[in-house]
């Protein structure tokens, strides 16, 4: 009965329009869902992605990207990189305040960085702060982090969340009370935590940007993606990503619309086949670029994205400011990919298939289970190579199996997967020669002295058209090579209940913004209190 | 009857002894390893960093050390540290998970009893009827349909079209500002559907059960007897036939819960509810051992100890048992 007048109520809203923009106004609650539960929020400590969402509301880190990926303050008021661009000089914001009310210093962020380079920590983002030679404290409000060599990515590696020292220093980090209850400088200050059921955040009324106008953040978990669909058409969620499929398809009924405002935008990531450069069929670029030609991306993009993509070009995505889109391109061609097969000795023999010395071009593309986008790529690429005499077989196999029995073994002949990337790039772990070790990430060892060059000198430099340029020129030799075929660029798609407004698309995303989103008066949803335990 | 209950509780330890050996064994033979699901192919992790966090879990030592590290602590009932980064102890995990899985396991033990033994009196007493056929198929239905389908079925009809029960969890959002009654209320109606359908596979099993048993019943000589002495029919069927026929049924409760135990896996991570399958399934999907084995070794110690109420009241009931 409860239930009924609770949904009741909502029911009653649904037939409330949400058109109009409305004040901004404080209040309000926005839920969110999760597949998996939060693990530990110091995200030093954890890795998986609801951990670092939570955090993310209530940690801040000395830098952040702004909406057009430019790299701009956030606990640090400005900063200076030496002459010899050795060392960058952090002025720090005043008045920032922790969660407990003590005052925020450089000294939390030397203990930030003293905590992560201990080696008894055991944390996965050491490696850039390792390559900080000293760290100071000049005063309360300054911090100077200097480096062996000039490395690129060191300003944003500050973006990393700051600890408090006050609560950490001199205890084990591993086993502190802040894992479940976290205490940041962030936009929302931890509430609540159920374990298994939802993670409660309310709005920081003194966050140093202005208190944020939505008053409380929930976390649900929904374990099943079937479940949390159709807690999203029961208005049970108000933002989640959606499918293809149900971004196109299952979503389009009025009821849906009038409740839900759909955004789509280029993601950081991209989906490949790469070669395993170590086997005899694709140590040859020629047949790499046959194959490249071979697949059609385009079909790709609208059989299984249903349009949600785009053809990709290279290892850096179209919303990057180092990205060239001026490289060799392979459109789909049968002919050239025949022909580039034919200079590298390959015979088409009666029965159609191809062959080299009597041996027939076969070979096995490997897909993890459960994505369902790459194994029909795998699919339609099986069909298309066997139009032109290659046969490939398809093994399915579950993530933990095809990463440590076979890509980590080298043991595989070509294999369907994707990069999320940074925007700001820096591709010496997926490309540089060097990186081809076990559990390294170039996997597909991939060798080039020209792009071993270009990265490491990208690497030491500051200078952001002096870094486009090698850039540049890194995906040309890249496209060149083809060592992977770069297959397309996702849109995330994304639903948010229209209520929120304030909402800028850009290329940073949604929610850089998210404290200016806000929910006029009467379009209210959630009372003051709900979802909070006594 | 001391004997024999001595020996079956001596019998088991060492079953619960090899229960924990295999399980060890296997769950370590699935390739990936804490963490590795999040740290594989991820840029910022270096080598040094990956040998870090497996020396910090002692992954670096031999299979039969780690298992011995385990054995030596479960005995002296710590079941250890989780592996999830929150490092929590594993015991406080599972009890703030247990009571809404018992609750939930429970219910649902109560409901295919209360449903299936009418329904299996039903057809033994109307055998062949046509509401024998309806019933039969429609409980066969339940056991052969997958738990998950179902499920989704049934949440899309009364959560997102009727509107009538909510989809997922446990407690509604305003659940702390509710009275007491409402509250109960609350939490029965997100428990309708879960309940529901984790009954619903097994009331083939106890109807099937019943209607044997009873079947078997009606056949013995003493029913003639009783029908012979002009008893009216329900008084047969109550006092001389049901007594008995129950009995093997009553068994078939102990030995059902590995069955729910299982089931709750699965209904408890499509209803996001909070329970103790739930936290095996992310347990198992993060290769947190010590939550793993803690998990699988209270689901042994309950089932042995299913099995072993199940024995007793057999040998309670019958003495050829009690005695052989």
């Amino acid at each position: 009965m409860i239930a009924f007048l609770l949904f009741g109520c909502s029911q009653q809203k649904g037939t409330l329009s949400y058109d109009d923009p409305g004040k901004p106004a404080y209040g309000d609650m926005i839920v969110m869902a999760s597949i998996g539960e939060a693990s530990n929020l110091i995200p030093l400590l954890s890795t998986d992605s609801a951990s670092h969402e939570i955090a993310g509301q209530i940690y801040n880190g000395l830098v952040k990207y702004d909406k057009d990926l430019n790299i701009v303050g956030n606990l640090a008021e400005s900063w200076e990189i030496s002459k010899d661009n050795l060392s960058i000089t952090f002025r720090l914001k005043k008045g920032v305040k922790w969660h407990d009310g003590k005052p925020f210093t450089a000294h939390d962020v030397m203990y930030t960085y003293k905590v992560t380079v201990d080696p008894k920590t055991p944390t996965a983002y050491a490696a850039d702060f390792q390559l900080v030679k000293k760290a100071e404290v000049l005063d309360d409000h300054t911090f100077k982090a200097t480096y062996g060599k000039p490395f690129a990515p060191a300003l944003i590696s500050w973006a990393t969340a700051i600890m408090p020292r006050h609560l950490l220093e001199g205890k084990d980090i591993t086993t502190s009370p802040l894992i479940r209850r976290p205490i940041g400088t962030g936009p929302f200050v931890f509430k609540e935590w159920i374990p298994g059921d939802r993670v409660i955040l309310t709005a920081n009324t003194s966050y140093f940007e202005g208190r944020p106008y939505i008053s409380r953040y929930m976390m649900r978990i929904i374990p099943d993606s079937a479940t949390m669909f159709l807690e999203l058409k029961r208005y049970g969620i108000d933002m989640m990503g959606l499918a293809p499929l149900q971004f196109l398809k299952q979503t389009e009924y009025p009821r849906f619309k009038q409740e839900y405002n759909k955004y789509k935008y280029l993601a950081f990531n991209y989906t490949y086949l790469g070669f395993n450069l170590k086997h005899g069929l694709f140590k040859d670029k020629r047949v790499r670029q046959a194959i490249s030609h071979a697949i059609d991306r385009k079909e790709i993009i609208d059989g299984i994205l249903l349009g949600l993509g785009e053809e990709a070009t290279g290892p850096f995505t179209p919303n990057m400011w180092a990205y060239n889109g001026n490289v060799k391109r392979y459109g789909y061609s049968k002919e050239k990919a025949l022909a580039l097969l034919k200079e590298a000795g390959y015979e088409r023999g009666a029965d159609g298939t191809l062959k080299r010395n009597g041996s027939p071009f076969e070979f096995t593309l490997l897909v993890n289970q459960g994505n369902t986008v790459r194994i029909q790529c795998a699919e339609l690429i099986q069909r298309r190579l066997f139009e032109i005499g290659i046969t490939v077989k398809i093994r399915v196999l579950e993530w933990a199996s095809l990463i440590n029995e076979f890509i980590d073994k080298r043991n595989f002949d070509a294999v369907i997967l994707g990069w999320s990337i940074n925007p700001e790039p820096d591709p010496y772990d997926i490309w540089h020669s060097s990186k081809q070790g076990p559990k390294e990430l170039n996997f597909i060892s991939f060798e080039n002295k020209e792009v071993d060059e270009i990265i490491e000198k990208a690497r030491h430099t500051f200078d952001r058209a002096e870094r486009k340029r090698y850039y540049g020129r890194f995906q040309e030799v890249i496209a060149e090579e083809a060592p992977y075929v770069f297959l397309f660029y996702p849109y995330a798609t994304v639903a948010i209940h229209k209520r929120f407004k304030g909402i800028q698309p850009a290329a940073a995303g949604l929610t850089h913004n998210f404290i200016k989103w806000y929910v006029p008066e009467d379009q209210r949803r959630y009372k003051a209190n709900a979802a909070l335990s006594p | 009857m001391l004997r024999y209950l001595l020996k079956r509780l001596l019998f088991m330890v060492p079953m619960l002894f090899g229960i924990t050996l295999i399980s060890f064994v296997v769950i370590h033979l699935v390739p990936g390893e804490p963490g590795a699901l999040e740290t594989d192919m991820n840029p910022k992790i270096t080598k040094q960093v990956r040998e870090r966090i497996r020396a910090f879990y002692g992954l670096d030592k031999p299979l039969h050390v780690q298992y011995g590290m385990w054995l030596t602590r479960i005995v002296k009932l710590d079941f250890g540290i989780s592996f999830s980064p929150d490092r929590r102890p594993v015991i406080d995990k599972i009890k703030e998970r247990l009571p809404v899985t018992i609750l939930i396991n429970l219910l649902s033990m109560a409901l295919i009893f209360l449903v299936g033994i009418p329904i299996g009196i039903y057809c033994a007493r109307y055998k062949d009827s046509i509401l024998d056929k309806v019933l039969t198929s429609f409980v066969f239905a339940g056991y052969a349909a997958p738990t998950f389908w179902i499920a989704l079925l049934l949440m899309m009809f009364f959560g997102v079209y009727l509107e009538l029960l909510p989809i997922s969890g446990i407690k509604s959002f305003n659940f702390s500002e509710l009275s007491f009654f409402d509250k109960t209320i609350d939490v029965a109606k997100h428990l309708i559907l879960p309940v529901c359908i984790s009954g619903f596979g097994g009331l083939a099993g106890i109807s099937r059960y019943m209607k044997n048993s009873l079947l078997e019943v009606l056949r013995q000589e003493y029913i003639t007897t009783a029908y012979a002495k002009g008893l009216p029919e329900g008084m047969v069927l109550r006092k001389h036939a049901l007594r008995n026929a129950l009995l093997p049924v009553i068994t078939i409760l102990g030995l059902s819960v590995p069955g729910l135990i299982g089931g709750s896996v699965i209904f408890e991570s499509i209803f996001s509810i909070p329970g103790m399958g739930q936290l095996f399934y992310m347990s198992v999907m993060a290769r947190d051992y010590p939550t793993i084995m803690g998990i699988l070794v209270i689901g042994a110690f309950l089932t042995l100890l299913g099995n072993l109420i199940a024995d007793i009241s057999y040998a309670l009931a019958d003495p050829r048992i009690r005695i052989g």
